[in-house]
């Protein structure tokens, strides 16, 4: 590796008008299939189904009978594989010529699975639990996995973000905002967000949320938020960022972060341009091992074009565009014009790695920390992520 | 591999979930040192799901800066031959989360707990304990066990000859839940079953079904006593033979080492314990990482060990703010920054966790973070690492349902020596950070060493000890633990300013004598490879070891850092006038050297 490049940088988040991109619809157990390979899908469209097995309840029969386990058995009056009705006796004791009169009941409809006559206890097994897989994006079935999993390919934009809440959603791309650093507030959701993915540009503020849930919009998609706000957006704090499960009504998408940061203007333009089309968007992330981004997919099933090349596997380089993403300078942009090879101390007194980078827009700071804004600044390379294409 | 008498060279890689670290040890002038150390990102994951891929390129970067050839066609060369190769070659692993245990007993504060307390001394995180006092219905424990997919069930329940049907009912539940496996979807879910010998058979007769189930002994045969080694060692075999069989490039890593690959926390648990006995000290240690913090102590032999799942400086770092509140973290800042700023800067961490502090206001609110992760963790593990409940009187299940809770085994006074590791500790850019953080976060009584490990290599220094000891413990007091030096804190109250102890100290150079007043910090130098004769005597509401104002004679060892007198008092409180806090704050640091300038003035200038 030549001393002007590294791979010591963080990849960072991929915006792109024209990706390949391929999601995999795999089901938790294996069931049936509904789609073929080559067949097009719309994003709501079931393509695979399967029945989990229902909740398992016990029944602790010698209890419910007062009696031994191994006096109990000898009353329960169903047999294991038996299907039983709520409320459905199925066990039964009379002592005295029936003048004391014992009973236990199924406390759900399902299946006895178990009786044990060590423990007394009988277990039911519920109706079984279906799960279903939508397409999640409109385009082409390339693959059937066996009776589990089926891959949807479609040509279209993708954009990343850097964290989401709320699973999958889809519906028609609506911009809100005039420019990519207008705070998103409720006064800009309408009645006829209804169904849509509302697309924000700066920081959206928890009272739009709360507008766009009730009017029934599919999705918001947005630069930053406050953190007490997303908490609150939640009913509690984020402690982990592993999210994509939360049942809200609504799922986001953030594609800076925290704060007052507005969204980097190619992905408000990418977005922009697309208003009225048909959109999905899944804020599932995980930060974690195994990197999971949320994102927006606007498709173009029909397209045909090349797609761009990733460019996650070029290094920092010189002349490489980044992004700074810690403070002083979080969220501004820069050109990487040196490299040094060398540690140097940087204003913590640790010893880093760092990079120079000209900043693109230093009339933009706003961040109180910055006392001389300067063209050209050094950063450590952990806090500059590589604007991918 | 070659004779373990004779290892001229050992390569050790510690997998991590992030980064896989390599180190590079050889035999100089009969003494086994640290040569290089190399890292590259961990491969488990898609797209490569091959650990070896980052194995090989973490030991690729130690080629390149030891000049030594390591790799030959796509494997490590053994034994060392001609310059190449190495003589050994050891590992251990968290990647994909590490070893995940669900943990099943009766009781939460008796089987239940020493089940855990097993889990967790063989390296596990411990997912749940499901427990019959643990308020849950049947149904909701048979949901939990479906959604959280653990690597292993650990079982236990009852003494022996005691409670059979009870035990039998929670494997029944475990039956019932029918849980699969995190990794392979193919093979079924391994089950240890370690209660009651009563209950083996109708254990096995609920369970042979539907899970992989092996049977130890009892890990709690009486209320007296615990044994948990069989079941710690059968939860690292399984770890073996299933969990990491299954993991992806793992049967190849297996097929590489010389000696068994070790969950990482339980080799640096390994470690510690080396560390006590040889010593015949008491040790607690520490490592703060990204999403999780492991603690481990050894007290008078005893050794525990809990992790904070949800406690760690990047992923986790909303967590502590969570758990431990904006005002609590602030109480350690000499500054006065904005609370929505600040809210908003460690919620940017979390979501992008690689960053590191770029202005000095920053790296003190992410160390006075760190200070109430350690806070939040040790209080964890001195709950956990406690006498055995139950065993002062004859009771039965019910009585225990109500049981109060036993006394920890931490004994802040008889502590002697802390080590921290992870990012926070061991790479603060002045060790004095990295010694205030522990001393804040951990608040030892008496007289206790302070030591971080260098660049973290103790998960390698003990699997390496299961195969050479002499080179394990070499490298480590040589290259890996740093002396900080030792701290003296007197436990007690009492007003501001108001004598707290006099310190008397004898080294080669000369005497020096220090009254200390209530709410001061002072720093004596002494050095890494120096040690001194002190005498703290303490007035008369204040107890360094001995009692209550009675004085404490011995020799102390210096460090990087060197002595630490905190006369703040124990337990640990910080003034309530805002003003007065910051103050104080300002002046300790100040008396450690501890920042270059204060965050505030720096603020100031901004």
């Amino acid at each position: 590796m030549s001393a002007a490049e590294t791979h010591g940088y963080t990849p960072g988040l991929r915006v792109t008008e024209r990706a390949v991109i391929r999601r995999l619809r795999r089901l938790p157990l294996p069931g049936e299939v509904h789609v073929k390979a080559g067949d097009e899908v719309r994003a709501e469209q079931l393509v695979a189904r399967t029945e989990l097995p229902g909740n398992a309840v016990t029944v602790n029969v010698a209890h419910e009978l007062s009696m031994t386990p191994q006096d109990a058995i000898d009353f329960i009056i169903v047999e294991e594989g038996e299907e039983v009705q709520p409320r459905q006796i199925i066990a039964e004791s009379r002592s005295f010529w029936g003048l004391f009169h014992s009973i236990a009941r199924a406390p759900i409809p399902g299946t006895i699975e178990t009786i044990s006559d060590i423990t007394g206890q009988l277990l039911i097994r519920g109706e079984p639990i279906r799960v279903e897989i939508d397409a999640y994006i409109d385009g082409t079935v390339v693959q059937v996995q066996g009776d589990e999993a089926v891959v949807v390919e479609t040509r279209g934009a993708l954009a990343q973000g850097i964290l989401g809440v709320g699973g999958e959603a889809h519906g028609q791309l609506r911009i809100l905002c005039e420019a990519p650093d207008q705070v998103c507030h409720q006064g800009l959701v309408g009645e006829d967000c209804a169904d849509c993915i509302l697309v924000g540009s700066g920081r959206v503020t928890l009272d739009a949320l709360q507008a766009a849930r009730e009017v029934g919009a599919a999705g918001v998609v947005s630069g930053a938020i406050d953190d007490v706000e997303l908490d609150e957006f939640l009913g509690e704090p984020l402690g982990v960022a592993i999210t994509g499960q939360e049942s809200l009504g609504l799922s986001l998408v953030l594609t800076e972060g925290f704060g007052d940061t507005p969204m980097r203007r190619r992905t408000f333009e990418l977005l922009a341009e697309r208003e009225g089309e048909r959109a999905s968007i899944n804020g599932a992330t995980q930060i974690r091992a195994g990197v999971i981004r949320p994102e927006v997919i606007v498709p173009e099933p029909q397209a045909t074009w090349e797609a761009e090349g990733e460019q996650a596997s070029v290094g920092l380089s010189v002349g490489s565009q980044v992004r700074l993403i810690r403070q002083p300078y979080f969220g501004m942009l820069a050109e990487v014009i040196e490299l040094p090879e060398e540690l140097e101390e940087i204003p913590t007194e640790a010893r880093v790695r760092v990079a120079r980078v000209r900043l693109q827009d230093p009339g933009e700071v706003t961040w109180e920390h910055v006392a001389e804004p300067r063209e050209v600044i050094t950063v450590p390379r952990a806090n500059l992520e590589i604007i991918e294409g | 591999m070659a004779d373990h008498e004779a290892l001229r060279s050992i390569l050790a890689t510690d997998c991590g979930s992030t980064t896989t670290k390599a180190i590079l040890i050889e035999l100089v002038d009969g003494e086994y040192r640290l040569m290089v150390r190399g890292e590259a990102p961990t491969t488990v994951e898609a797209p490569y799901e091959d650990v070896t891929r980052g194995v090989l390129n973490a030991v690729r970067e130690v080629e390149e800066l030891s000049g030594r050839t390591l790799i030959r066609d796509g494997s490590i060369i053994r034994p060392q031959d001609d310059g190449r190769g190495v003589d050994a070659y050891v590992s251990t692993s968290s990647a994909g989360g590490g070893l995940q245990v669900m943990v099943v007993g009766l009781v939460r504060s008796m089987t239940a707990e020493s089940a855990q307390r097993a889990a967790l001394g063989a390296g596990a995180i411990v997912m749940d304990v499901i427990a019959l006092d643990d308020g849950r219905r049947d149904y909701e424990r048979i949901e939990r066990m479906r959604e959280l997919r653990p690597d292993m069930i650990l079982v236990s329940g009852g003494v022996d000859g005691g409670e059979v049907r009870k035990v039998v009912e929670m494997a029944e539940l475990v039956a019932a839940a029918n849980p699969q496996a995190r990794l392979g979807a193919e093979y079924e879910l391994p089950v240890i079953f370690a209660g009651n010998e009563d209950a083996r058979e109708p254990v096995r007769e609920a369970l042979e079904r539907v899970t992989q189930l092996t049977v130890v002994e009892n890990l709690r045969p009486t209320m007296e006593r615990e044994r948990l080694g069989p079941a710690r060692g059968e939860i690292q075999e399984l770890f073996l033979q299933h969990v990491m069989a299954q993991a992806p490039g793992y049967p190849a890593l297996m097929g590489w080492t010389d000696a068994d690959i070790m969950p990482t926390p339980a080799a640096v648990g390994t470690l510690i314990e080396a560390v006590a006995a040889r010593e015949g000290i008491n040790v607690v240690g520490v490592d703060i990482g990204g999403a999780t913090t492991d603690v481990f102590s050894v007290f008078e032999g005893t050794f525990n060990r809990t992790v904070s799942a949800n406690l760690g400086m990047s992923y986790s770092i909303s967590n502590v703010l969570a758990e431990a509140g904006l005002d609590n973290i602030l109480r350690w800042v000499a500054a006065h920054p904005d609370p929505r700023r600040l809210g908003n800067e460690i919620r940017n961490k979390m979501i992008r966790p690689t960053t590191i502090p770029q202005t000095l206001l920053d790296l003190t609110i992410e160390q006075a973070t760190a200070r109430e992760a350690l806070r939040l963790a040790f209080d964890q593990h001195k709950m956990l690492a406690t006498e055995l409940k139950g065993v002062q009187r004859q009771r039965d299940i019910a009585d225990a349902f109500g049981a109060a809770g036993a006394e920890t085994l931490v004994d802040m006074m008889a502590l002697d020596l802390i080590i921290g590791s992870g990012g926070v500790l061991s790479h603060a850019p002045r060790r004095s950070q990295a010694a205030l953080m522990m001393i804040d976060g951990f608040e030892p009584e008496g007289i206790t060493r302070l030591a971080v490990d260098s660049i973290f290599m103790m998960p390698q220094l003990g699997v390496l000890s299961t195969i050479n000891e002499q080179a394990a413990t070499e490298v480590f007091y040589r290259d890996c633990l740093i002396p900080l030096g030792t701290c003296i804190c007197p436990a007690g109250r009492g007003r501001d300013g108001s004598p707290c102890c006099r310190v008397t100290m004898r080294t080669d150079s000369g005497r020096r004598e220090l009254e200390a007043a209530v709410g001061e910090m002072h720093l004596l130098p002494l050095g890494e490879d120096e040690t001194a004769q002190l005498t703290v005597d303490p007035v008369g509401a204040f107890d360094v070891g001995a009692g209550r104002g009675r004085a404490v004679s011995g020799e102390v060892q210096g460090g990087v850092v060197g002595l630490v007198l905190d006369c703040r008092g124990r337990p640990l409180e910080l003034p309530e006038d805002d003003t007065e806090r910051t103050e104080a704050i300002a002046r300790w640091q100040d008396a450690l050297d501890v920042y270059p300038r204060l965050p505030e003035r720096e603020e100031a200038a901004s």
